[in-house]
């Protein structure tokens, strides 16, 4: 039996082997603008006049944002953090994206989204929170228009198109509209969500851009085990446009989420876009990849660092003196050590705060169950004050 | 006062609740030019347009999933499940996100959409149309469970769910779609009962019944039929299932002294048992005899020819009565 089904399994491949040119012809380039080498190219379908300042900018981000990553990590390791989802290798995906965006757009994000948080003005202690376990996220996403973190694979697909929808009923499609940015993985494209999404934003017309980071792992499953097919082709059958983006590149994936955005304010509709990227660390802090991928994929992933490219060019056009450097580092050591001191202080939420913001008004049970709560609490409280008197 | 069904009081609701509020929407399958296959919303798009009353692709999950999205942009969905059981494809939708958003963002979101589910069986339907899944609801923190029993409650409820700033699951007994009664659609929402109480219907000294959906017609009819028995039945429509009336419920129990649970769901795992579990612990000392569940066998629900023998009636709900006095 098991020789049968394994040769069955081998004959599949083969003809899957056999398909696989037709599947290459239909696979696009990679959309990029800043080579590995930190070399300036131009795409004629992506244009992007940029200053030397908007660069230096782009710079700041992408490193003040692998720092938090860093100091994050550390604060797991001494256990200050229950666990951390680092972005490391998907900054320029995060912050070219992060940055395309108007302050009127919103963006619904995964858990690993830190960069993209970075631009849209959260404080990165409201994600230490989360990893802390002081809160589920817990901020107003209207404030900086960015929605909570979520963690069930997929689900916001959903949510961003909805939102979407509710962008055109409010009349905010056209000259001066608003638009909406998806985050997921290359793992949620195989989520039911996603697609009900890419079907509901099709048939609507709807402003949203799926904005997939394709970083080849899923935890411990490569992309073969999710798709076939290249993920920014999967578009075409949902009847809207695909693109694959080199996500190391901080300028594509500016230019390219841009102009995706800009379409969708304008009524043109959604775009896939797949920011081909690769995630350097683990899937979390209590992953291990030495278990399932070879470190000479690291490695050579290493040489398309999405910030050394940006370096490489700022110094060889002569756009930054090297003082620049110097100060972007001292500042994000600042902000690395606000991180490290604010996670060490921040206090745990009181226990009774557990019974709060579960429905708009508190039932009588809820009501029953806190009051019981608290009074278990203070027979403790009770008993140790005997205790005290007695001198024991 | 106007003669309405079930199913039309609904309408007349949900009519009231798009004039009421421009942020409101309908949304779900064949729920627009069709008007559900219950022709709840029947007309309804053809008077408030097709941005407001959605007719959405095939797939539960995408329904809620944008629903939430609506809802975070101010909107006020309210969403059709065609059939119970077709709710499970939405059930991380409605578990994960939507139960839990309020309190995941510290009460900063609020998402006001309402779920109306047709459940129950008794109509002769094939496999997954006769689904009573309510408990798995009740069962989740952040949502509010309710179920109308009469075309008067249909109309006010449903009024109440869409003003809800909680997200609502409601459940419409699909076999008493076609029940005629009077209904006020004249009087607005302030003499209303609110949503979360119980109604006691017919007021009993022997044994207090508790029911809702489908079974407060049974269980009216089981209240005439045990007078000739001469016992004296309380009939209560919990109408709320989460959170549970127990107020109302232990007022009574302590009156009466028997309890009797009655529902077209499971008894395994059920409201009935959290019922039983509640009174138990808040009515010891008045109870007579242990609380009693009528209820659905613990299988999945049988080809229809069988239905009969597999949901409670009146036969039943006596049945227990009588067991409930042999203690």
């Amino acid at each position: 039996m098991a020789v049968k089904d394994a040769g069955r399994a081998a004959r599949s491949a083969d003809r899957a082997a056999a398909r696989e040119p037709e599947r290459q012809a239909d696979s696009a380039e990679l959309i990029q603008l800043l080579t590995p080498e930190g070399e300036r190219v131009e795409h004629p379908d992506y244009p992007l006049e940029i200053s030397a300042e908007e660069i230096r900018a782009l710079y700041r981000d992408l490193v003040i944002v692998r720092r938090i990553d860093f100091e994050a990590i550390a604060l797991q390791r001494q256990g200050e953090l229950g666990i951390w989802a680092s972005l490391l290798g998907q900054e320029a995906a995060q912050v070219g994206s992060g940055r395309a965006l108007g302050p009127r757009d919103m963006a619904f994000p995964t858990y690993r989204e830190h960069g993209v948080a970075w631009c849209r003005g959260l404080d990165p202690m409201k994600l230490l929170e989360l990893f802390r376990g002081v809160s589920h996220g817990g901020w107003d996403p209207t404030e900086h228009n960015f929605h909570l973190y979520t963690i069930v694979i997929g689900s916001q697909a959903l949510h961003a198109t909805g939102y979407a929808m509710g962008i055109q009923r409010d009349g905010a499609v056209g000259e001066d509209g608003e638009a909406v940015i998806a985050y997921f993985g290359d793992g949620a494209t195989s989520q039911g969500d996603v697609n009900e999404a890419f079907i509901w934003a099709s048939v609507n017309n709807a402003p949203v851009v799926f904005f997939c980071q394709n970083n080849q792992w899923a935890i411990s499953e490569p992309l073969e085990r999710q798709s076939r097919t290249p993920l920014f082709l999967r578009a075409k059958g949902f009847g809207f446009p695909g693109v694959r983006v080199d996500g190391n590149d901080v300028l594509a994936c500016l230019a390219v989420t841009r102009k995706a955005m800009q379409a969708a304010r304008e009524g043109q509709g959604p775009t896939l876009i797949e920011a081909f990227t690769y995630r350097m660390g683990a899937h979390t802090t209590t992953d291990d990849p030495t278990r399932y991928r070879l470190s000479a994929e690291l490695e050579s992933w290493k040489l398309k660092d999405p910030i050394e490219r940006v370096k490489q060019y700022l110094i060889r056009t002569q756009q930054a003196e090297m003082s620049f450097f110097d100060e972007v580092e001292a500042e994000a050591a600042a902000v690395g050590r606000r991180v490290r001191a604010s996670c060490q202080q921040m206090p745990d939420p009181t226990p009774e705060s557990m019974f709060d913001n579960v429905l708009t008004s508190e039932t009588a049970q809820l009501a029953a169950e806190r009051a019981g709560f608290a009074a278990y609490l203070e027979s403790f409280e009770a008993e140790e004050a005997v205790l005290a008197e007695e001198g024991r | 006062m106007t003669t309405l069904t079930l199913s039309r009081a609904l309408n007349e609701g949900l009519r009231k609740a798009l004039e009421d509020n421009p942020k409101a929407l309908i949304m779900g399958e064949d729920v627009g030019k069709l008007g559900g296959v219950f022709r709840v919303t029947d007309g309804l798009q053809k008077d408030f347009g097709e941005a407001r009353v959605i007719d959405t692709p095939l797939a539960e999950s995408g329904i809620i999933g944008t629903a939430i999205g609506l809802a975070l942009r101010g909107y006020r969905p309210i969403c059709e499940i065609q059939f119970d059981g077709f709710i499970f494809p939405a059930f991380d939708q409605i578990v994960t996100q939507l139960a839990k958003m309020r309190y995941r963002s510290l009460g900063t979101v609020r998402l006001p959409i309402v779920i109306r589910v047709p459940f129950g069986g008794g109509i002769g339907a094939v496999e997954h149309h006769s689904e009573s899944p309510e408990a798995l609801f009740a069962h989740t923190p952040g949502l509010r469970v309710v179920s109308c029993g009469d075309p008067a409650d249909a109309y006010t409820m449903i009024q109440q769910a869409a003003l809800s700033d909680d997200p609502v699951l409601f459940f419409e007994p699909k076999r008493r779609y076609w029940d005629k009664a009077e209904v006020d659609v004249e009087g607005g929402l302030a003499r209303a009962l609110p949503m979360d109480t119980a109604r006691v219907l017919s007021e009993g000294t022997d044994v207090t019944v508790l029911c809702y959906g489908p079974m407060v017609r049974t269980c009216a009819e089981a209240a005439v039929a045990a007078r000739d028995d001469g016992r004296s039945l309380e009939v209560i429509d919990l109408r709320s299932l989460a959170p549970l009336d127990t107020e109302t419920i232990f007022a009574s129990v302590r009156k009466t002294g028997r309890c009797i649970v009655v529902h077209e769901a499971v008894v395994t795992g059920g409201i009935g048992a959290e019922i039983a579990a509640e009174v138990t612990q808040e009515c010891f000392y008045s109870l007579e005899a242990p609380v009693l569940r009528v209820g659905a066998y613990t299988t999945p629900y049988p080809p229809s020819r069988l239905e009969e023998h597999y949901l409670p009636d009146l036969d039943r709900i006596l049945d227990a009565v009588d067991r409930s006095f042999g203690y």
